[in-house]
């Protein structure tokens, strides 16, 4: 059984078809990637795994117990824990409690919660700015404090919305080798959006590729960048 | 509150003590007029910090603040008038009846998702509402309002809060340290946390699994119930309860001040705010009195050009700029 199955799931806004029956499973430990163009439906699917959206039709099971329709916050007790394409750090709090409020949802301790993140900010390159404000940060030190934060509430499964865009392709470089790290050392299950391709190239055991709201293709990177279907409608014959 | 202790900077300690013996000592030293000055500074310092936890720290506006105060007031008198309770413990009851309002206003807007301005305009309605209803039922006096009669025989009763200015100022200060002591308590528990991202972000709030709804209605709630002493006080205090007057938009907005110009979502910062304005509104009837600007509302427009003037020049709250000014803070970066 995997540990993310999303069955026949569409939603529809208005007269728009933004995800038309898509289905994917994710096995514990693995990293899959949802890639396809601007509009294809990527951000809608993300938001009804993580209860921001529920789903017109279709069902999704997260270690084998339904989670269709839970709110955001429930879903995350339940060990998913998620980012946002558009960071959103609690601006007026400083770096360090940002990620603190993270490591409390399972931590009545506040003293234990700030030594969690303390960690975590080391890992993530933040622990310098600790007593920063969060709103004072530069763009790629938010995009990494918001992973930290949603590490924080010890996630099973985390849930990535282009994390790397935006970055430099060695701040990309470093992200990629942090989450490497993290999938291999605890296990952690990753599901992520990108645009990206040299990140998923580096990171995706499996990838889905999504175009118009349905799923075109689906496999090992390296089939993925070589499957007529999926260079037709994102990728661009350079990209081959 | 040995860890609040443990945790506060030498200086800080210093400061709290000697401020406590000013205090403590104050009633030694002070006139009769002074006292009851520095009664209602207390008495704003502790109803603004009830405020200050749900605006401060969970981001909730409220506008109707003296639905509480008039709640808190009512209950306790008619519960001393009608059946002899005292306050002290008629102040339970007065608690669980704002606190019940404070839930049912609470759950109409989170619920249904009415936020910012809105969820303003919704308890200043609840305000209104409720001065309405006192201003026509029976067993509040009406309009004609509520008394609690001086009785000679009952000064010095303390444990019915019946006494002068003293027992008063007292009660005042135990209340307005109680209340400092409270919000620091809170403002570094799981639940102080969980506020401040609700306050910064909801979105992201519920996505690191915090209940939204449930920290935005035990602020209401905890908000509610506290302002609710403070209207005991004021009842028993004044003696006297008028629908227009206690549950007026004014006296709901006269409360926030403080806590505004201290500075929002800070321990000190609604103390700080009280000690500043209370003494320079009192101030300010002497002096256009004196100075022969002796038309109602002289005093108002200058307390108003005034609060501009510290708004502009300490947007973020005095208290955060005398912390630093003071070097109170922690020694960080």
């Amino acid at each position: 059984m995997s540990m993310l199955e999303v069955e026949a799931v569409s939603k529809r806004f208005r007269g728009v078809l933004a995800v038309d029956v898509v289905s994917l499973a994710v096995e514990q430990g693995g990293i899959f990637a949802i890639i396809g163009p601007n509009g294809a439906g990527k951000t809608t699917l993300f938001n009804m795994i993580a209860g921001a959206m529920e789903p017109d039709n279709g069902s999704i099971s997260f270690a084998g117990e339904p989670i269709t329709g839970l709110t955001p916050d429930a879903v995350c007790r339940r060990g998913i824990a998620r980012t946002f394409q558009l960071v959103r750090p609690f601006p007026a709090l400083s770096v360090e409690d940002n990620v603190t409020i993270g490591a409390l949802l399972h931590r009545h301790d506040v003293a234990a919660a700030r030594e969690r993140a303390q960690t975590l900010l080391r890992r993530f390159d933040l622990f310098e700015r600790r007593h920063q404000l969060a709103s004072a940060l530069t763009l790629p030190d938010r995009k990494r404090l918001e992973v930290a934060r949603a590490l924080a509430t010890e996630p099973k499964l985390l849930l990535l919305d282009e994390v790397v865009a935006g970055l430099r392709p060695t701040e990309t470089d470093r992200m990629v080798a942090i989450l490497q790290e993290l999938n291999r050392e605890s296990g952690l299950t990753i599901l992520l959006i990108e645009h990206v391709m040299r990140a998923v190239m580096a990171l995706a055991s499996r990838v889905l590729v999504l175009d118009h709201g349905t799923a075109i293709a689906e496999g090992a990177p390296e089939a993925i960048v070589r499957d007529p279907a999926v260079v037709q409608s994102y990728l661009g014959a350079e990209a081959v | 509150m040995i860890v609040l202790w443990k945790e506060t900077t030498a200086r800080g300690r210093c400061l709290i003590a000697v401020v406590l013996i000013l205090l403590v000592g104050a009633p030694f030293v002070a006139d009769r007029y002074t006292l009851s000055v520095l009664t209602l500074i207390l008495y704003f310092a502790y109803v603004g910090q009830a405020w200050n936890l749900m605006m401060g720290y969970a981001g909730q506006l409220s506008l109707g603040h003296a639905l509480y105060v008039g709640l808190g007031g009512y209950v306790g008198a008619l519960l001393w008038l009608q059946f002899g309770i005292g306050p002290w413990l008629g102040v339970f009851p007065a608690m669980l009846v704002a606190a019940g309002f404070g839930a049912a206003i609470g759950w109409l807007g989170f619920r249904f998702g009415i936020e910012g301005v809105y969820f303003a305009v919704l308890t200043i309605a609840f305000a209104e509402f409720t001065r309405i209803a006192c201003d026509n039922l029976g067993f509040t006096g009406g309009a004609g309002g509520l008394f609690i009669p001086y009785e000679a025989q009952r000064v010095g009763e303390w444990w019915n809060l019946r006494g002068g200015q003293l027992l008063f100022y007292y009660v005042a200060l135990l209340l307005a340290a109680a209340a400092v002591v409270l919000t620091a308590l809170l403002a570094r528990s799981r639940l102080g946390y969980q506020w401040l991202a609700v306050r910064e972000d909801q979105e992201a709030a519920r996505a690191v699994g915090i209940d939204v709804f449930q920290a935005k209605m035990l602020a209401v709630v905890l908000s509610a119930a506290m302002t609710a002493v403070g209207g005991v006080f004021y009842a028993f205090y004044y003696g006297n309860l008028f629908p227009a007057q206690v549950f007026d938009i004014g006296r709901s907005i006269e409360l926030i001040l403080a806590p505004i110009v201290g500075g929002l979502g800070t321990v000190f910062g609604p103390v700080v705010g009280a000690f500043l304005l209370t003494p320079v509104g009192e101030l300010l009837i002497v002096l256009t009195s004196k100075l022969g600007f002796d038309h109602p509302g002289a005093k108002a427009v200058f307390y108003g050009l005034m609060l501009m003037v510290i708004i502009w020049l300490r947007p973020t709250g005095i208290w955060p700029w005398l912390a630093r000014v003071l070097r109170l803070e922690k020694n960080r970066k």
